[in-house]
């Protein structure tokens, strides 16, 4: 288990600092032109060097890099405590009902202090196996492409929002600054890195969420901070808590001790719960909904949450039979029912979209808790179809957004008719999240079987949540594809910038979903077949699923070739259309252009009562679950 | 190779079977309401005449959704009883079910739209109790493939009766009978004009109806999973009074609201469905 | 007879008829006349209709919601005149705002006269119709175009 030749153990390191370099650069330089030159590269580059680590060492054994650099652990433990500091140097903003926050940092930066104090070491600083690497090709990929998009979306996003001072040099940095960090999330296999690389993403969140420095925006910043705050203590603790009891604190050796690491890993756990904004922290996510576009994008698709599930994913094989990995995975399986019925009553497309982030970590979390072989290949199925899909998404309803000046899914009427090409990619995007045979549905299958071997219940929670799922999605996409009921204002072209990004991802969802066999067969099963010593999930069902993949491309192409012919009839109004067209009725005052709305159902499935049940049902069981591990 | 058989013996045979259920279904709740009733063919008849007319449509993406509804929903029932996955086969229908909606959808029309709400509504209704019904299966028979639950020894009734109730119970929405019948009716017109099939005609209303009667025939093979090993005559006639059951439901009941189906569906779905497999569960332990 | 006539759809339509003539069509639903022995279905959708069932005569609030049900029926289509009002305007004819029966705005294919229009009569009406149906979907009878011009 250790390196070959030089490079590819530089790569890993490489991989980390080189975002920071855009960064910096991006820190200084002003105009336009230059940005868009040093994003592009930075992204290019970025992109780049993560699928050619993933290349090398998709296959094989994972790359174990053993050294020991006492200084570059000191600097990193410094860089950690200076980053608790600034954190707290900001709480200087709150209002007088945020008085935890700094408490909770105080706490947590003295916690990191008796850590350094106890002198964490590990062999094995940087480790990267298959999941690493999954994850690095998300960052590096979708988190680049974000980055490509940001830069017409900011220039857009000043010019529509003039009393939001230009920070843009600070904006690109903290773009840049957060793909470092996560890489380093994934790469560090010393806790202490991880828990040091886990607080810049914090920060770097918290000052993008606050981008726009307005009293809303500077409340929710805090409210993440504050959050992320809670895990960050709880990760500490972890880590202290390995140190008192002389235990490594090497994740490939904790994830592989079984049950004696179980109280660390709860407590990472909890961490990755509030990072990945699980009932009861999801608030923050729906919060940091404030920033502009590609935040939310990055935040949802490719880093901060999908930081929250690897840690817990990473400890599947602890939780695996666990009562505390299952009570922790009841947290994922509820908070997937609660945020899927909270996401019927929304009809702004972000809080859609964050809703249904929230329910699809969940999701992962409940896979990582239960931690069998199957469900810990659908959660890491699950993290590659939701990064992209949901960043697609994301980036498409921040186009239509900059066009429209609306986000609100009743305004997206029509977009099929009226912006083809956005529309399709839209669409792209909706049936990859919840629709047989696409990504998600693959995954949410191997979900069912495998959580319905330990228990029912988690079975039964996700029977029950799939279905306002397919309601919430399938009423948005109906939106689209309807012929306008009304003439819509003419929308604009994308810059290429945008095209850029968006395409891609439109690609990337569609082979992810065309090839997943070949994901499962490269990435998820090697990784499997070493965590679970030779367990092999094969992808079951690939030849139907192919099948009606095939079927429908084959009702596509005969739609296209062999469009229906016959007369066009004006919809029906009662026989009292108006117009040449007859696109509008004879009511009692006049010429009326019927409208219909969706439903959004709030007195049912009223959003408040919904998550503050999941809330307390969350809370419960996490209390549970430590006394579980503690007892 | 006899999954293939199956297959097509569901492509092929299904639409004369759920052509004449359909017909069967029209004479017998014209006997309930005191009337004779059309010939046993005549639902055959009005697709042939659906077919033989001009189409008018307000987008042509109404053909490719009615269609595709069609087209997944033979997948479906092909899956199914091809003795393949049940799991997926649910997936396939709720897909076959999203076409659809999409069809009615796409017009942009009030009542159809109207009408695609309400579909939705029906779908979020019974989609846990089908998922819950698949998962019975798998614990009952340890295989979520449908020959293996087939060829089980012992009837799933007896290990799930909750669920085979529940099932029933969503079954009434999932045939669009009364009193769930909230998106579009058999019946004579009503408040939605024809809902959800309001802006489909001609041919692309006959792929509707052939899909539903797909449908039909999927959900009763479904039905007769859960009494198979009773043997052959006492399962089918088992279905056959299922059915009657249905339509009995149909022409005695008015129609509830979309509140009364969705709540009641997931209490039943919790209380029959979820409550028997936990109770399957624990009492193996 | 060919399969357009063994699956009559209909649309009722009420011009401005004193509802004499519409309770006659309802009638032909219930159990003493049971018109599903037919295979006829009361569509209440014109998109779903192959017959245009008018009681009333056309006045000057309905006339274009006539037309537009009229060319909102997929082709082949028939129209019948159901009643007095509907074939000539009847005891309405002379009011300010009558325009005259249903023939002064679409081309009506079966008059059945009668104030009111019985069940039986109906029947008969809709049977002839069927004849008239079946012609059409050969191409043996006039059609129209949407807004009722004879198609060439
Ligand atoms: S024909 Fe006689 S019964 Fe019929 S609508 Fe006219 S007045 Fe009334």
């Amino acid at each position: 288990m250790t390196n070959d030749n030089g490079l590819s153990y530089l790569l890993p390191g490489i991989l980390i600092v080189l975002p920071l370099v855009p960064a910096l650069l991006l820190a200084v330089v002003r105009g336009q032109a230059m940005r868009s030159a040093v994003v592009w590269t930075g992204a290019l580059a970025v992109a780049a060097g993560s699928v050619w680590l993933a290349a090398g060492h998709l296959s094989g054994p994972p790359l174990a890099l053993a050294f020991d650099l006492p200084w570059l652990d000191r600097a990193v433990a410094g860089a950690g405590l200076l980053v608790s500091l600034y954190m707290l140097f900001a709480c200087r903003g709150i209002v007088k009902r945020e008085w935890w926050i700094p408490v909770l940092i105080v706490a947590q930066t003295v916690v990191m202090v008796l850590v350094e104090v106890a002198g964490p070491r590990a062999e094995r600083p940087i480790v990267i196996d298959q999941l690493s690497l999954v994850m690095a090709l998300i960052i590096g990929i979708v988190g680049g492409l974000i980055c490509i998009y940001a830069l017409t979306y900011m220039e857009d996003y000043h010019r529509h929002h003039p009393e939001v001072s230009d920070r843009k040099p600070l904006f690109f940095f903290l773009l840049f600054a957060f793909l470092s960090a996560m890489f380093g999330i994934v790469f560090s296999n010393h806790l202490g890195w991880m828990h040091c690389c886990w607080e810049v993403t914090t920060l770097c969140s918290f000052l993008l969420i606050g981008y726009s420095r307005t009293e809303e925006a500077r409340r929710n910043a805090f409210r993440a901070m504050g959050f992320n705050a809670v895990g960050g203590l709880s990760f500490g603790v972890a880590i202290w808590w390995q140190l008192h009891n002389g235990r490594a604190i090497e994740l490939d050796s904790m994830a592989a001790m079984g049950s004696a690491a179980l109280v660390p890993a709860v407590l990472i756990g909890f961490a990755g719960l509030t990072k990945s904004a699980q009932l009861p922290f999801s608030s923050w996510l729906l919060g940091a909904m404030v920033a502009p576009t590609p935040v939310s994008a990055l935040l949802h698709s490719s880093t901060m949450v999908k930081a929250g599930v690897f840690a817990v994913l990473k400890f599947a094989p602890v939780f695996h039979g666990h009562t505390a990995g299952y009570l922790i995975a009841l947290v994922g399986g509820a908070t997937f029912l609660a945020t899927s019925l909270a996401a019927i009553s929304m009809s702004n497309a972000k809080l859609v979209l964050a809703y249904s982030t929230i329910a699809n970590l969940g999701l992962v979390v409940a896979c990582a808790g239960v931690g069998s072989p199957e469900a810990v290949w659908a959660g890491m199925m699950l993290i590659i179809f939701h990064a992209i899909s949901k960043g697609l998404l994301f980036l498409a309803v921040g186009a239509v957004e900059h066009r429209t000046g609306s986000r609100d899914i009743e305004d997206m009427e029509g977009l099929l008719a009226t912006r083809r090409a956005l529309g399709i990619v839209m669409i792209v995007g909706i049936i990859g999240m919840f629709l047989a045979p696409f990504g998600m549905l693959v995954a949410k299958w191997t979900c069912l079987k495998a959580f319905v071997e330990v228990n029912p219940l988690l079975a039964i929670l996700l029977a029950y949540g799939s279905a306002p799922t397919l309601f919430f999605w399938t009423k948005w996409l109906g939106k689209v594809i309807s012929v306008p009921g009304a003439a819509r204002p003419a929308v604009g072209p994308l810059s290429a910038n945008e095209w850029a990004a968006v395409g891609t991802l439109a690609v990337l969802t569609v082979c992810a979903c065309v090839l997943f066999p070949l994901v499962s067969d490269y990435a998820v099963a090697p990784y499997l077949a070493r965590q679970y010593a030779g367990a092999m999930v094969a992808p079951a069902g690939v030849g139907i699923m192919a099948l009606m993949l095939g079927l429908l491309v084959l009702a596509i192409m005969a739609f296209i070739f062999y469009p229906p012919r016959g007369q066009v009839s004006a919809r029906y109004l009662a026989g009292a259309n108006m117009g040449a067209a007859g696109n509008t009725f004879r009511g009692p005052l006049g010429e009326v252009t019927p409208a219909s709305r969706n439903y959004y159902l709030m007195g049912f499935f009223p959003e408040g009562k919904i998550i503050l049940g999941g809330s307390l049902a969350s809370i419960a069981l996490m209390i549970v679950a430590l006394a579980a591990v503690l007892r | 190779m006899t999954g293939l058989v199956g297959a097509v013996a569901f492509v092929v045979l299904a639409p004369v079977v759920g052509g004449l259920i359909a017909g069967l279904d029209r004479i017998l709740s014209a006997r309930l309401q005191a009337r004779v009733g059309p010939p046993v063919l005549q639902p055959f008849w009005d697709v042939l005449k659906l077919l033989s007319k001009r189409r008018a449509l307000v987008t042509v993406f109404q053909e490719y959704y009615a269609g595709c509804f069609l087209l997944f929903a033979i997948v479906a029932g092909a899956i199914f009883f091809g003795g393949g996955d049940l799991l997926l086969t649910v997936f396939s229908l709720a897909l076959a079910g999203v076409f659809l909606v999409l069809g009615a959808y796409a017009p942009n029309s009030p009542y159809s739209t109207i009408g695609a709400e309400r579909e939705l509504l029906q779908m979020m209704a019974y989609e846990p109790m089908l998922l819950i019904a698949a998962l019975g299966c798998f614990m009952a028979t340890g295989s979520f493939h449908v020959d293996a639950i087939y060829a089980h020894p012992t009837a799933l009734v007896g290990r799930l009766p909750g669920v085979f109730l529940g099932l029933l119970f969503v079954l009434t929405i999932k045939l669009r009978k009364s009193p769930f019948d909230l998106s579009a009716s058999h019946h004579a017109h009503q408040e939605l004009v024809r809902g959800l099939t309001t802006e489909f005609s001609g041919p692309t209303l006959a792929l509707v109806e052939v899909g539903h009667w797909y449908e039909t025939v999927l959900l009763l093979g479904l039905v007769y999973l859960f009494l198979a090993a009773l043997g052959p005559w006492v399962a089918l006639a088992g279905v056959v009074v299922v059915y009657a059951l249905e339509v009995l439901a149909d022409n005695i009941f008015a129609r509830l609201t979309w509140r009364v189906t969705v709540a009641s569906a997931w209490t039943v779905a919790a209380i029959l469905g979820a409550t028997n497999l936990l109770a399957v569960h624990y009492l193996k332990q | 007879m060919g399969i357009m006539s063994k699956s009559p759809w209909i649309l009722h339509y009420d011009g401005s008829s004193c509802n004499g003539c519409d309770i006659e069509v309802l009638a032909c639903l219930t159990p003493l006349y049971d018109v599903e022995r037919f295979g006829i279905v009361n569509t209440g959708n014109p998109k779903h209709a192959d017959i245009l069932l008018i009681t009333g005569a056309v006045n000057e609030q309905n006339k274009e919601v006539v037309t537009n049900l009229y060319a909102q029926m997929p082709d082949p289509k028939v129209v019948v005149a159901l009643g007095t009002c509907a074939t000539s305007g009847g005891i309405f004819r002379e009011c300010y705002n009558v325009q005259g029966g249903i023939d002064t705005t679409i081309p009506v294919d079966v008059y059945v006269p009668g104030c009111a229009v019985r069940p039986e009569a109906i029947i008969e009406g809709v049977v002839k119709a069927l004849g008239v149906l079946e012609l059409r979907a050969a191409g043996k009878a006039q059609t129209h175009t949407p807004t009722g011009k004879v198609k060439a």
